[in-house]
């Protein structure tokens, strides 16, 4: 029962937060964030049993491992600037915010860019 | 887990703490030190915070496969 131990453990980070934000608001956000990181790293080691396994079936498949490498990233960034951009939106910077989600999805673009290389290569070779 | 849940409580308690200090001091007219007493504080749940921030990147990292 994983489950209720991460709902108990949001609930109570909740209660802590609201308590101090009253009295020290800088102190509540520190709170949710180290409120935040700890449940990430709960279901982090799960997410890499996953991710181990969409590995080797992609080996199986004769899938090439670049591509599944760069989705992987992206879903990385993805997760961290998502992580990022919602606890400076919960301290009222939604500017920072925003920003951090620009430069992820710059840093996506650039990390996409060989696989439509890759597509458009494809396509030239079957045109010519 | 309880190493977790403590760093929340540990957190939870230094804010407490400054805020009571900080009202203490306030009204012993020292308001300097009180302001000086709420840094401190911050810095220091600052430090646990950054120290868990750069655990969880790096766990994310080996993760997904980033560097």
């Amino acid at each position: 029962m994983e489950i209720a131990q991460i709902v108990g453990f949001g609930l109570i980070a909740a209660v802590l937060a609201v308590v101090l934000r009253q009295e020290k608001p800088e102190l509540a956000l520190l709170l949710s964030i180290g409120a935040g990181v700890l449940l990430f790293l709960m279901v982090l080691t799960k997410i890499g049993a996953v991710i181990n396994v969409l590995r080797d079936l992609s080996v199986r498949a004769n899938v090439n491992l670049l591509y599944l490498g760069t989705i992987l990233k992206i879903v990385g960034i993805a997760y961290i600037a998502d992580f990022g951009a919602q606890l400076c939106r919960d301290a009222g910077e939604s500017a920072l915010a925003s920003k951090i989600e620009f430069a992820a999805k710059v840093l996506i673009l650039v990390l996409a860019i060989p696989i439509v290389m890759a597509v458009l290569d494809t396509l030239m070779n079957i045109l010519s | 887990m309880s190493t977790n849940i403590d760093l929340i409580f540990k957190i939870a308690g230094v804010g407490i703490l400054t805020a009571v200090l900080h009202t203490l001091l306030k009204h012993a007219g020292k308001e300097e030190q009180a302001q000086l007493a709420t840094l401190a504080g911050v810095a220091i749940v600052l430090m646990w915070v950054i120290e868990l921030l750069g655990h969880l990147f790096s766990q994310v990292k080996s993760v997904f496969k980033l560097f």
